[in-house]
């Protein structure tokens, strides 16, 4: 029997077609043609070439915000991922507090980004915050929109309250996934609950927590809504994340051509860091 | 080294996963559990463990009452459907964890290791890890595991059922010689009658939470004490019909009848209840006292060696399992053979005449 060919499946296809190529594919292209050309105004284009890259790419002030923006990941990882597994290993695995436990992990993911930035802006005021008050009642000289450790504590704070929970969550379902036999075998070799972590849960966990530092890691790297409506990268510079020195760039100066390859710079180290995380993470598996 | 389970009950919220039981298991040979998915014998060997406590009962073991003794103070290992082992770990070192927790020398632990390891056949995969084992050599491990400390009880929940087929034959075979010079009771449920009369030892057949029936394995199968026990302990299904004691005939159907057996002449007339395993209704006549049954063929299984063939005699369905291949024709009636010297009676109530 032979199959009728006809073009009939192009027609099906299409629509994804156009959708990937309006929201992806003409962006990027755009962003490639900006970036090795100079415009002033008018439609007047002038070819570049790697101009705008070399500029960038030894410019004081993109090393300056990658080196915040690598800071401010590492630091949020280091917290998320212990504190999200911690927090996991302590909920319960069955009854009727799984539900609520989960509701509540879940709230904060639910929060639009804006909204959790202006939340904890006005949370840690010095002068009405809740946060920001109590913490000058004990002592403390705190003030976020002067000083950059202050900014720098809120902004890694607001973050942690925000995406812990989506570490919790993956490896609660990971910790899940354990059958009942496993720690009835621990149990019976008297084995300690250091070693049921160490070579029972994390190990099952292993795949989820790739997936959460991996989401984690390319989320955080991308943020921009929250530390623009906390501190708007300051005070000064001192919370200009990647993300904000570009739009800072783009929009506020107007500097397309170089905007355009801080991009694709940006966009180059994301998949690169990602790469190696992932190759990193997933390097046994590949051996066995 | 004796377990016994003295009026042991486990209750778990309302329900009653265990009802009372009491059970001298024997200290050599395999004790086998015999019952279907949720029967209870998982729940039974928690209970023997001591992973769990008795809502009622005491447990004794060796002559000590180990009743509230935690899992840690007991000297027991255990083996899963589920193959489990320590993921990251290497072969060597989950066959080595046990006594790594017991805390013994670096040179013991390498000498038992390797000796079970031998003796397992994981000599050369002592340095894979358990992702890099097929099902067959995973279970090998935990067996090692398992075997290595050397337990007072060691407990099988069903260790082959996640098996292929060639390595569960195969593993099946080499257990009994695993445990043959072993100081230890061991315990081992399952689901399968073949596996249990392949076992031998003893079995106790388990359905809903009650033990019906313990004893030597052929005993329990041969002798079973109760209809309930009949149907856990055969495979295929054993045939279920009723049958009326009409002075000295039985009698199935108008056309269906024979003799009564001398155990039977006392009593009095009436429905009972007959049972008779598969492999005892043949197609063919082969010299055992037997009466004909005629039937419709609604089901025939011939594999290789033997038939299995599913008829209708009035509304009951029947089935035979013989040897050899007969040409059956689907749809046709075709007559059948009762070994009426095997048959097995009982009373409405389950219980066996003659038991």
């Amino acid at each position: 029997m032979g199959k009728t060919e006809n073009q009939k499946a192009w027609f099906f296809v299409l629509p994804v077609f156009v959708l990937v190529a309006f929201n992806a594919l003409i962006p990027l292209m755009a962003v490639v043609n900006y970036s090795v050309q100079e415009t002033f105004g008018n439609n007047v284009f002038f070819f570049e070439g790697l101009k705008w890259f070399e500029e960038v790419l030894h410019s004081d002030r993109f090393h300056a915000s990658l080196l915040r923006q690598l800071a401010f990941t590492g630091t949020i990882l280091a917290i998320e991922v212990p504190l999200g597994v911690a927090i996991a290993l302590s909920m319960p695995r069955r009854g009727p507090w799984v539900s609520v436990c989960l509701v509540l992990m879940a709230l904060p993911l639910l929060i639009p980004w804006n909204v959790v930035g202006a939340m904890w802006n006005i949370f840690a005021l010095p002068d009405i915050g809740l946060l920001g008050r109590m913490l000058n009642g004990l002592g403390f000289n705190y003030n976020y929109t002067q000083q950059p450790f202050s900014a720098w504590a809120t902004l890694i704070a607001m973050d942690v309250w925000h995406w812990t929970s989506l570490v919790v969550l993956l490896a609660y379902a990971g910790l899940s996934a354990i059958p009942d036999a496993y720690y009835q075998a621990a149990k019976i070799d008297g084995a300690s609950s250091w070693a049921v972590l160490r070579h029972i849960q994390l190990p099952k966990m292993k795949r989820v927590l790739t997936i959460a530092i991996l989401l984690r890691f390319m989320d955080s790297f991308n943020i921009y809504t929250e530390p623009f409506v906390l501190t708007g990268g300051g005070p000064g510079n001192t919370t200009t994340l990647l993300s904000i020195d570009l739009v800072k760039m783009a929009l506020g100066q107007f500097d397309l051509g170089r905007a355009a390859a801080m991009s694709i710079v940006y966009f180059l180290i994301i998949l690169l860091l990602s790469w190696i995380f992932y190759a990193a993470m997933t390097r046994e598996e590949g051996r066995s | 080294m004796t377990l016994e389970l003295r009026n042991v009950i486990k209750r778990v919220g309302a329900d009653t996963h265990i009802h009372e039981t009491r059970v001298r298991f024997a200290e050599t040979g395999f004790n086998i559990l015999l019952g279907t998915t949720l029967a209870g014998k998982t729940t039974l060997l928690e209970l023997m463990a001591g992973l769990t406590p008795p809502s009622a009962g005491e447990i004794w073991f060796d002559g000590k009452n180990v009743t509230g003794v935690p899992v840690q103070k007991r000297n027991v290992s255990m083996v899963y459907q589920q193959f489990i082992n320590y993921p990251n770990l290497t072969v060597y070192e989950n066959i080595a964890s046990p006594l790594r927790v017991a805390g013994l020398a670096r040179a013991g632990i390498d000498n038992r290791v390797r000796r079970i390891a031998e003796l397992l056949r994981l000599t050369p995969l002592l340095a894979r890890r358990p992702a890099e084992l097929s099902g067959g050599q995973q279970q090998r491990t935990a067996l090692a595991r398992a075997l290595v400390k050397d337990a007072d009880l060691v407990l099988l929940d069903e260790p082959l059922a996640n098996l292929d087929f060639k390595l569960r034959e195969e593993l099946r075979d080499e257990l009994p010689k695993l445990f043959a010079d072993r100081r230890c009771t061991v315990v081992f449920a399952t689901s399968d009658p073949v596996e249990a009369l392949l076992l031998g030892g003893h079995t106790a057949t388990i359905h809903a939470g009650r033990i019906t029936q313990f004893g030597p394995t052929p005993e329990v199968y041969r002798q079973p004490a109760d209809l309930l026990t009949a149907q856990i302990f055969s495979h295929p299904p054993i045939n279920i019909a009723p049958i009326v004691k009409a002075g000295d005939a039985m009698v199935v159907s108008d056309a269906v009848r024979w003799p009564a057996p001398a155990a039977l002449r006392r009593l009095s007339d009436g429905p009972y209840v007959l049972g008779i395993r598969p492999h005892h209704v043949s197609p063919l006549r082969n010299g055992h006292q037997a009466a004909q049954i005629e039937g419709r063929v609604q089901i025939a299984e011939l594999s290789g060696s033997e038939s299995v063939i599913h008829f209708a005699h009035g509304k009951l369905s029947w089935v035979s399992h013989s040897p050899g291949v007969h040409p059956i024709e689907v749809g046709g009636t075709t007559r059948f053979y009762v070994e009426t010297e095997r048959c097995l009676y009982f009373t409405a109530d389950g219980a066996r005449i003659g038991a």
